[in-house]
Parts: C-alpha cells; sequence; structure tokens
C-alpha cells in the first residue's frame, strides 16, 4: 500500500508533454526483449524457401524428388499445395504465397522446406529442380508498357495496375494566367526499408485441434490473421497471432509477406513446429519498398509567388506484384493537395507491373517523390522569379479550418510557425548565399516543406467496426492492463497507450502495463502504418480510460456516500469535495470490483465521414485523414567540388505533430525520419542485373553510418488538432520528404547545379561539375553564351 | 569435428562442444541461448552481434566460436548489477538511444567496449566506435546523446 500523503499534497499525475523514455526500453537495452528469431524451441523445424532464378517464366515442371528423399526432410510445399492468392488490397490480390504456372520476378517463392536442422533445409534446396519456358522480362516501366510487351498478370492490359487521372479546376487556364511556367523531370530509383531485424515467422500447427499459432514480424497482426484464414482455409477462430518484439518495419511489414504464409504452410503439412528466418538478402528481394518513380511536374506561378496551377504525371516501377499499388499511385496525386493552397491540379499517374520485386508501403507512403519534385521546382521558380523561397511557401499557404479542393479535411495547420522557426534558427536571412567557402569547399543553405496524414480515414479492410478499439483490464490486483492490437515496432505506441490511459485517470504510469500483439487476448487493430497508432488508438485509450473512470467515480460516491457528480477524482485520491478525506485508488478499485467481480471496459475511435475524401474521382479516398501533419526544414551543406563529395553540415527541422504527448519520441521519429530521408537523397538505390537485385546487402545498398550522419536540431509545433487525442497528430513521416529537395536545393545554392534525379552521390556530382566545367570552356573558346 | 570449447562467459566458465565451423554468433544464440546477440546481415554489414572479446569489441557473426578458446566473453546479458540498469543500458534507455531495439545490443556492447578502455570519449572517439554499428530509427542522433549521458554516468561511478 502507499503511504498517507497529506491531503493539500494529492494531485492528479500528468505525463503528456513529458520526455517519457519507451515503457519496453528496459527489455531492449537488456537482451531480454524476444524478436520472432529468438524464439527457440527444441523441437522447431527450420524453414527454407527455394527462389526463382528467373525474371519471367512460365513454370513448367518444380521437381523436389531427389529433396523429399533427403533424410531429416519433413515437409515440402510448391503451389500445388495452395491455389489461393493474398494481398493487402481486397481488389487487387494478385500473388500466391508460392509461385503457381508463372514466376515473375528473381528470387520470388516456389518452393519451402521443413527439415531438423538449417543444413538439411539447405541441402534439400539445392535439390529442388525447376523446368520452366522463359518470358521476356521487363525491368523498367517504360519496357513493360509496351505495346507488344507480355502481360505480367491477367485482367492488366499494357502493364499497368493502375491509371489514374484527375483535373481539378482548369489548368491550361491557369498556366495561360501565370507570369512563370516552368516543367521538370524528376527521377527517384528505387528504395528499400532495410529495418534491421530480417524477416521471421514461426508457426505452430497443432494437428490434433487443428489449430494454429503463428509468431511474426509484423506491422498489421490482423492482417496476417486475415491472410492466414484465406490461405489456410480456415477459420479465423483457429488461428492465434503473435506479433513479438518487432525490430522496425517502416511499412514493408504492414503487408502480410510469404514468409509468414509459407511457414504456416510448412507447419501444417509437417504437422509441427517451423522456424523461418530469412536472410538479409531475401529480407531485401521480399522487398515493399518505395517503387522508383519517374515525375514530370509542370507549375505556373504568378510575380508574387502564387501557385496557379499545377499538372504532374508520377510512373511507378511497382514490381511484379498488384501489392500496395493502387493506393501508392493516388497519394501521389492526392497528397499535391494539403499543404498549400492549389486550385486547379491535373494528375497523371501509372502504376506498372514489372519483373522485379513487389514495392510496396514504404514512410511517407506515396508522398515522397512528387513532393521531392514539387519542392524542387518550386525552389527553381522562386530563384527565377528572384522571390526568396521562404516567401514562395508562405504565398501558397492554406488557413485552417479548410477542405481541399480534393475535399481533403484540414482542421489543424503549423506550417507557418514551422516556417518561422526553421528560418530563424538556421539563420536564414543573414546567411543565405553568403556563406564563407574555402577552396574547392562550397557551402549552401537549402529549404523545403512536407506533411503526411495521421492514419487512413478509410482503412483498407474496413468492415464496419469502429477504426480503433481497446480494452482495460482491471483486476484485485489493482493494476490497469491496456490491451490493444496496436504493434509496437519501435515506434513507441505502447508507451503512448500507457500515457494517455495514464493521463486521464491521473495515474503515474507505472500504475498502468500494457499487452499488445497475441489475438488471443487483445482486440482486432488496423496496424501500424500511415501513422495512425497514436491518432486512432490514442484517442479509443482516452475513451477506455474515460469510460473507466466512470466506473470507479460511481464505485466512490457509493463508497462515500456522496453523488456520482461531486466526486472528485485526483488519481490516487477520490474524494467529495476539498474537506472529504476521500477514498484511496485501492479502495475504489475494491469498491468497483463488488459490482462485477472483473472489469473490463473498452473504448473506441471512429473517424468522422468529413475526414473521407470526396468523390471528385476514382480512389478520391486515399489522402482522407483526420489530421495532416506539417515539416519544414532547413538544409546546410558543404559540397567539395574537386570530389563531388557533399556532406551535410546540420538541418533544422519543425515539425507540427498537433501536440507532443512524448517529446522523447517525437523528437526521435522526426530525428529518424529526417535521416532516412537523407538515405534516399545521397546515397540509398536498388540495382538489378537482370532481375537480380546485386544490392541486396548494407554495403551495397548504402545506409548512412553514424559517421555519415549530420546533427538534427529539432522543434516540435504544436498547433493543437481539435480531433487528436489531447491535440496530437503524426510525427514518425512527415518529415522525410522534406529532407530531399531541401538537400538538393541547398547544392544549387552551393555549386548552382540542380539535381532531379537521385540519390545523389559523389560520382553523380563530380559528373555534373565537369560538365558544367567543360560547357563553361567550350562557351569561352567559341565565344558563344550560353 | 566437434571440440571442447572452454570461455568465460558473462563471468562465468563454461564447457561446450562445438563444431570448429560454429559462429560465435550462432553458439550464443543457439547453444547457450543468450539471444540478446541480434543478427542483422548475411556478414559483417551491421555489427547488431557486436560482442566483447577480452574487453574489445568484435563482430561475433565473423568469428568462429573456436577462436575465442579461454577469452572473456561478454553479451548484453552481462550488463547491470544488483537489479540496475549499467550506465550505458540508462544511456540508451532514458535518451531515446534505442527505438525498435534491435541493434541495440550491439551498439550497446560496442559503446561498452569504448567505455572500458576511454572513459572520457570525443565525438569523433565515439563516431569512430560506432562507425560501424547501423541504426535506422534515431538517425543516431540520440545515440550519440545516450553514448555522452553513459559516459557523465560512468564518472559518477555507474558501472559502463
Amino acid at each position: 500500500m502507499n503511504k498517507p500523503v497529506p491531503m493539500q499534497d494529492v494531485v492528479p499525475a500528468h505525463n503528456i508533454g513529458d520526455y517519457v523514455p519507451l515503457v519496453d526500453g528496459p527489455e531492449k537495452v537488456s537482451g531480454r526483449a524476444k524478436y520472432t528469431a529468438d524464439i527457440l524451441s527444441p523441437n522447431m523445424l527450420a524453414g527454407r524457401i527455394y527462389r526463382s532464378p528467373y525474371s519471367h517464366a512460365e513454370i513448367l515442371d518444380v521437381d523436389i524428388s531427389e529433396a523429399l528423399n533427403l533424410p531429416g526432410v519433413k515437409a515440402i510445399v510448391t503451389g500445388a499445395d495452395c491455389d489461393k492468392t493474398f494481398g493487402v488490397l481486397p481488389i487487387a490480390r494478385s500473388e500466391h504465397p508460392l509461385a503457381r504456372g508463372r514466376v515473375r520476378y528473381r528470387g520470388e517463392p516456389v518452393a519451402a522446406v521443413a527439415a531438423i536442422d538449417d543444413a538439411t533445409a539447405r541441402e534439400a534446396i539445392r535439390r529442388i529442380k525447376m523446368t520452366v519456358r522463359e518470358l521476356p522480362a521487363y525491368y523498367t516501366s517504360q519496357a513493360a508498357m509496351a505495346p507488344d510487351a507480355v502481360q505480367l498478370h491477367d485482367k492488366r492490359p499494357g502493364n499497368l495496375e493502375r491509371d489514374v487521372f484527375f483535373e481539378l479546376g482548369n489548368v491550361d487556364n491557369a498556366f495561360a494566367d501565370a507570369d512563370l511556367v516552368r516543367e521538370g523531370v524528376y527521377n527517384c530509383p528505387e528504395v528499400c526499408q532495410v529495418q534491421m531485424e530480417m524477416h521471421a515467422a514461426i508457426a505452430d500447427y497443432d494437428a490434433v485441434r487443428d489449430r494454429i499459432t503463428v509468431h511474426a514480424s509484423t506491422q498489421v497482426p490482423y492482417y496476417v490473421h486475415l491472410m492466414l484464414s484465406d490461405i489456410l482455409d480456415m477459420d479465423m477462430s483457429r488461428i492465434r497471432v503473435i506479433k513479438p518484439h518487432v525490430g522496425g518495419g517502416f511499412g514493408c511489414r504492414t503487408e502480410t509477406l510469404n514468409v509468414e504464409l509459407i511457414t504456416a504452410l510448412l507447419a501444417r503439412k509437417a504437422g509441427g513446429a517451423v522456424r523461418t528466418v530469412v536472410n538479409r538478402e531475401e529480407t531485401f528481394i521480399t522487398h515493399r519498398g518505395r517503387p522508383e518513380t519517374d515525375v514530370r511536374l509542370k507549375i505556373g506561378m504568378k510575380k508574387d509567388g502564387r501557385i496557379t496551377g499545377v499538372e504532374c504525371e508520377a510512373i511507378q516501377r511497382g514490381g511484379a506484384h498488384s501489392g500496395y499499388g493502387v493506393v501508392t499511385i493516388l497519394y501521389a496525386g492526392s497528397m499535391l493537395y494539403a499543404i498549400y493552397d492549389l486550385k486547379n491540379v491535373k494528375y497523371i499517374g501509372k502504376r506498372v507491373l514489372t519483373n522485379t520485386p513487389p514495392c510496396g508501403a514504404f514512410r511517407g507512403h506515396g508522398t515522397v517523390d512528387v513532393r521531392f519534385a514539387f519542392e524542387s521546382l518550386l525552389d527553381q521558380m522562386a530563384h527565377e522569379m528572384g522571390i526568396d523561397p521562404f516567401a514562395v511557401r508562405r504565398a501558397n499557404l492554406l488557413e485552417a479550418p479548410t477542405f481541399t479542393d480534393n475535399d481533403l479535411m484540414v482542421n489543424s495547420y503549423g506550417l507557418p510557425e514551422c516556417l518561422d522557426i526553421v528560418e530563424k534558427a538556421s539563420g536564414w536571412q543573414e546567411r543565405k548565399g553568403k556563406l564563407p567557402g574555402t577552396g574547392s569547399l562550397k557551402k549552401g543553405l537549402g529549404m523545403a516543406c512536407s506533411h503526411y496524414i495521421s492514419g487512413a480515414s478509410k482503412p483498407v479492410n474496413w468492415t464496419g467496426e469502429p477504426h480503433a478499439t481497446v480494452k482495460i483490464k482491471v483486476d484485485f490486483d489493482g493494476s490497469l492492463v491496456v490491451m490493444s492490437g496496436a504493434a509496437d515496432i519501435g515506434q513507441g505506441s505502447s508507451t503512448i497507450l500507457v500515457q494517455a490511459v495514464a493521463e486521464v485517470l491521473g495515474l503515474d504510469m507505472s500504475r498502468v502495463r500494457v499487452v499488445t500483439g497475441d489475438s488471443e487476448v487483445v482486440p482486432k487493430d488496423n496496424g501500424s502504418y500511415s501513422s495512425r497508432v497514436t491518432f486512432m488508438v490514442g484517442n479509443a485509450a482516452i475513451d477506455a480510460a474515460r469510460n473507466l473512470k466512470a466506473l470507479f467515480i460511481k464505485a466512490a460516491a457509493r463508497k462515500l456516500d456522496a453523488r456520482p457528480e461531486d466526486i472528485e477524482c485526483l488519481g490516487e485520491i477520490y474524494r467529495a469535495g476539498a474537506q472529504d478525506k476521500g477514498a484511496t485508488f485501492e479502495e475504489v478499485v475494491m469498491e468497483a470490483l463488488k459490482d462485477s467481480g472483473t472489469i473490463t471496459v473498452t473504448g473506441n475511435y471512429s473517424t468522422i465521414p468529413e475526414s473521407h475524401g470526396g468523390k471528385k474521382y476514382r480512389g478520391s479516398a486515399i489522402g482522407g485523414t483526420m489530421g495532416y501533419s506539417y515539416s519544414a526544414q532547413v538544409v546546410e551543406v558543404t559540397v567539395d567540388e574537386e570530389t563531388g563529395v557533399v556532406t551535410v553540415d546540420n538541418v533544422w527541422v519543425a515539425h507540427d505533430c498537433g501536440k507532443a504527448l512524448n517529446r522523447l519520441s517525437v523528437e526521435g521519429q522526426v530525428q529518424g525520419s529526417v535521416w532516412m530521408g537523407m538515405g534516399q537523397a545521397m546515397s540509398e538505390e536498388t540495382g538489378y542485373h537482370d532481375g537480380l537485385l546485386v544490392t541486396a546487402n548494407m554495403l551495397d545498398y548504402r545506409v548512412p553510418t553514424i559517421q555519415d550522419s549530420p546533427p538534427i536540431e529539432t522543434y516540435i509545433v504544436e498547433s493543437n488538432d481539435p480531433h487528436g487525442p489531447f491535440g496530437a497528430k503524426e510525427a514518425g513521416e512527415g518529415s522525410l520528404a522534406a529532407f530531399l529537395p531541401a538537400l538538393t536545393n541547398a547544392i544549387h545554392d552551393a555549386i548552382g547545379i540542380r539535381f532531379n534525379d537521385l540519390p545523389v552521390t559523389p560520382d553523380r556530382v563530380y559528373e555534373a561539375i565537369e560538365k558544367k566545367k567543360r560547357a563553361k570552356a567550350r562557351g569561352k573558346t567559341n565565344g558563344s553564351a550560353s | 569435428m566437434p571440440r571442447l570449447l572452454e570461455l568465460v562467459l558473462n563471468d562465468r566458465k563454461r564447457v561446450d562442444a562445438v563444431p570448429d565451423n560454429l559462429l560465435l554468433l550462432d553458439y550464443l544464440r543457439e547453444v547457450t541461448g543468450l539471444t540478446g546477440t541480434k543478427t542483422g546481415c548475411d556478414g559483417g554489414e551491421c555489427g547488431a552481434c557486436t560482442v566483447l572479446v577480452d574487453d574489445k569489441p568484435v563482430l561475433s557473426c565473423l568469428t568462429f566460436a573456436a577462436s575465442v578458446a579461454g577469452c572473456k566473453i561478454d553479451t548484453v546479458e552481462s550488463l547491470g548489477r544488483d537489479g540496475q540498469l549499467s550506465a550505458v543500458q540508462r544511456g540508451f534507455h532514458e535518451k531515446l538511444g534505442s527505438q525498435c531495439g534491435y541493434c541495440t545490443p550491439g551498439f550497446i556492447m560496442a559503446t561498452v567496449g569504448l567505455l572500458r578502455s576511454n572513459p572520457n570519449p570525443t565525438d569523433d572517439d565515439i563516431l569512430d566506435a560506432l562507425g560501424g554499428n547501423i541504426c535506422r530509427c534515431t538517425g543516431y542522433v540520440k545515440i550519440i546523446e545516450a553514448v555522452k549521458y553513459a559516459a557523465g554516468l560512468q564518472a559518477q561511478g555507474v558501472a559502463p
């Protein structure tokens, strides 16, 4: 029991807005946190996957006879074992867990082995033989869209997964009305999440009861549950999905992955437990990264910097399966809006099927590459018009609350404050264009903005229930146990849930525990993607805590012989008026338990229909959210003209997250986003040779190290969203995109060269500098101006 | 061929029969059950498997178990005394040097190795010591803060 506290000292505990270390931090720093691959038991079989060595081929035969003869092999599954398809979008489930009839990318799973140990499983894989008739393979969007190209999938003529077109307003008139119209062409290569934990799954099939338990390194246990049910043709009630600690995701684990489904198929066939841990190369090939995107962008602008119209074409090389494709290409168009006040916009989007691994939802889903183009072109036009880049943004600000032309609801809008903060902090007005370079070292400043949604207002697998549900359980021990399906993948969602519940009840966070990620005890959750958890699950947790508080107040009233409306909750004390000695929290819990013996309350949250996007074009629900985050960034660079090496000296970022519930986490999320943007901007890109992913390791795929990484001065803007939990919006994605154009704008400031193709590697910079020098020299000898 | 491997693992003497080609990483995870040490790549790319061999950070994924016979091996599980987190653990926890936590044991052991040999590291010392460890969550900003905070705690007498 707690010591008695003098009455006047009792105040409700608060944590919102504090620097709160993660509730599962002690496990992570002590090695006690168990990730899927850490769960070992003696009788587990080792799973291994046989992958296609062909990019595009008709499968004539998969011969597993020699592999089956190997002692120690317990089960082999091929496409013959499962004729069902999976995929995150109900309208586009194009993938078999193991290829049937055709393989469409190099590395696509064709067969899988469960054996007594990993060495035996590997040997069995070596004995599998595949006979095929090869088909033409397409590694670029243009090749796949060629008129005579072979179709990868039925019902996808021209290899187009989705062709999007909308025009809102009149773009031709807008350009005619502009003082300056400019067009740019941009290329952003494919990038991967490279979360530190490689994909892993454990499936344990109980043949006696016909039940299966699956541990998966996933962001959305519910989707895994759903897909397992389809693929295994098993009732959902016979499946249990557990999400242990997950080592990051950044979007690649939003979709159910073939690893989980294949492991389950193996376990059922072997009649036992199978553990599949794929290696780093396979994790790269499983992919679901950001597609290579070609952007053609045209903007019209008035002399004062106001944008009159925008025409944008985006072509995404989506890979061999539908995946998230339709959503990604729609985001790229819809999210042109909701950051600036745009009136005339035309968007042409093409999502292309190619013979490369399937792309997916990468942090900043759909928005990043188009934002890079947009903020680059704005900078270029500002430069040409002699307007400060900050002034151009300020000339086009929204005024919240408002609905955009494509019916997106904007209630809170902290972008103006973000701009003010980074302009001042970076010393922009005093330092821009005046940074001293020495010798071959040139310095520059660049800025840009970006935004992101706080969860999609319409989930992709919506069956009518609330968008988020949280349970709180209270029993005789007086501890509050929050139960949620929200997947903590390192972003700190479990901490937010504990914070929200403790805050509403005025209790110290140590009173509250959290249980997540086990379908046997937690309610369904739509998962950790598109930055929905703090907003939606946070609101549901607040609702649950309020419902619990109402029960406690009722119990306290009975105990204190007072009316419920007279009860004051001070967290550890409930009392009826300031003179009342009151009842302790423990006493109130005991009183409340008298009714039912155990207490379980639920809390819900649903988005409002106004946030669902309009009906102005097909797919216009994509982009709808309850609240947009905003970010402004300034990047300072040094460019070495002799080597082409770009060094980021400093980054100033201001992020409007509505309200920072946990300042420590918000800073960490914003810094992580900025830095991930830096990777895409400066060093990361996949490379293929005849469809073989040749950068499938962390040396060839260059993730920045601590030595490559700049300080990131992080400022939090709190615009207090009217619908957000305690006013909060998202913090983990919106700051990624702005880094890319802020960097290239800074490089332009330093050396006068614009880079429209990413990543800006030293060899590209060097080549561009040399080209400029040669052009200059030619200009001199020819005596011609250019 | 299996051979007997004798070593001191986390202050405890052990003898195990291990095959010659068994990696130290797999020995730790699968033979001793110490799964705090992580596998993050296909060999030498990421630093997640960093452990201390005679107080020096090594990549256990590039080290044969047989090659550390007679050595003192420390993994993340060795840290902390009397139920309290160690200085480096506290740094990574309290300063959010750890988000998803998967790279954390490697970062922590590389940092412990640094602080045992160099209790007052400069910024450059920190970047040098952690240059082979990849984190995909933090952008490293808070990892640097965590290491500096840990060095401060160590100066106050908290074990690294």
